[in-house]
């Protein structure tokens, strides 16, 4: 486990590295200013408020986002994965919202439902649902028959058989989902900000990008990608390593 | 009393059994012989309620407990937990004193991928007994057993059975094992499959 500690810091270390190499091969501050000359203005914005106050926003919609893709996205999937009939029928829909890109469904939530808050929640969840919806039916097709069989002798109650029987056999694919969801949600909320909020870390990048200062666009973009690692290594990996117990143990 | 009637059962255009009819009274322990592939499992399915796509009836007690070929334990919950959460209201003291019986005490918080394949089939064992069940249906149980290990297998479940005194629907091809476990025997045979 140190190990493991020990290789993230020495990674890490090595993109700041890479960094302060590029900062003083182009010399311009203008183009990409060294680490250090940020951190001025980074404390400015968190102390003057700005900072707190549109992370918390980006981080809710995230939040939300995040919540709703994937309850929805784990009951459609666990339904197709087990029934063939409603796979055949939703298999299409599955492949179009697939394949819609994710700029077509956010400007066409803006438009339809109005530049709010629903729409971008609606916008962001409805690009997230099919990705979880491909790996959780992944996960339901291999659901052992034979384990569903024993908790229907023993007349398992319903709940019991989802929390028990289905949910652990479909955990690590739900893991999956969650890691690789929550970094395109949060991708995808920037672009849904960027295009038509007036909060939030996308709202504020695009607002210095109007200004060309690539100062502050890099100040918000890493502060949330720092919030983003943290609620990785507090949440998302220990849960992993609480369900994965049993396989090592 | 256990009525058992198949009128029919295809998967698809393929007959695979056809009529039918078995009739166990209460701890009576019948054996169903039959070759590999003559629907044997199918036919457990159907009384054990698993498979209700088929013409015919079944009067079957609720209180049913079921050992497989495998061990069919749930990997990711304690070889306790895999006793109470398959059977809701156990006084945990019950389960506890059914593995003491098969000889797992000190193993209650493993999980069974720390157990011996031997031990995973004794949990399963105590899985079907622990509830007292009225009717046990055991589906070719001690198959890719060796000799050792199955015989030892065969006596717990002699013994279980004579504890608890279920009725008791074994599946099998092994003649031997049938003659053991059974009082009657029936064979299953044909295509579709019918007992004779």
């Amino acid at each position: 486990m140190t190990r493991d500690a020990a290789a993230r810091l020495v990674s890490l270390a090595a993109i700041l590295g890479l960094w302060v190499v590029g900062a003083a091969l182009t010399a311009d501050p203008t183009i990409l200013p060294g680490p250090w000359k940020l951190l001025g203005p980074l404390w400015h914005e968190i102390a003057s408020g700005e900072l707190p106050f549109h992370l918390w926003k980006t981080l809710v919609r995230v939040a939300w986002a995040f919540v709703l893709a994937m309850s929805i996205g784990i009951a459609i999937g666990t339904l197709m994965g087990t029934n063939p009939e409603a796979d055949r029928w939703l298999d299409p829909w599955l492949v179009v919202f697939l394949n819609l890109p994710a700029l077509v469904l956010v400007v066409l939530c803006y438009l339809w439902i109005g530049l709010n808050e629903t729409a971008a929640i609606t916008a962001v969840t409805l690009n997230k649902i099919p990705n979880v919806v491909t790996i959780v039916r992944e996960g339901a097709r291999s659901l052992d028959p034979e384990l569903d069989a024993m908790a229907r002798v023993y007349r398992m109650p319903r709940l019991a058989r989802l929390r028990h029987v289905v949910l652990p056999q479909l955990a690590p694919y739900i893991a999956a989902a969650a890691r690789g969801g929550i970094a395109v949600i949060w991708k995808i909320v920037l672009v849904v900000e960027f295009l038509g909020r007036s909060n939030g870390i996308g709202f504020k990048i695009h607002m210095y990008f109007q200004l060309f200062d690539v100062g502050m666009v890099l100040i918000y973009a890493l502060s949330f990608v720092v919030v983003m690692l943290l609620v990785e290594a507090a949440f998302l990996r220990p849960w992993e390593s609480r369900v994965r117990r049993w396989r090592t143990a | 009393m256990i009525r058992i009637h198949v009128r029919r059962k295809a998967f698809g255009d393929t007959e695979v059994l056809r009529g039918l009819r078995l009739d166990l009274a209460p701890g009576e322990r019948v054996a169903v012989l039959g070759p590999s592939g003559v629907g044997k499992s199918t036919f457990l399915r159907i009384v054990a309620g698993v498979d209700r796509a088929f013409e015919g009836e079944v009067q079957r007690p609720d209180n049913i407990a079921i050992v497989f070929q495998e061990p069919t334990l749930l990997r990711w919950r304690s070889v306790l937990q895999n006793l109470t959460l398959t059977h809701p209201g156990l006084p945990e003291e019950s389960a506890r004193a059914m593995l003491r019986r098969v000889g797992l005490e000190a193993k209650a918080g493993d999980y069974p991928g720390q157990l011996s394949l031997g031990q995973q089939r004794r949990v399963a064992l105590a899985r079907a007994f622990v509830g007292r069940p009225e009717l046990l249906i055991l589906d070719e149980p001690f198959v890719s057993l060796d000799p050792a290990l199955a015989e030892e297998m065969i006596a717990l479940t002699e013994s279980l059975i004579a504890e608890t005194r279920p009725a008791v629907l074994l599946v099998t091809h092994v003649r031997a094992e049938a003659e053991r476990l059974g009082e009657r025997i029936v064979r299953l045979e044909g295509s579709p499959a019918t007992l004779v």
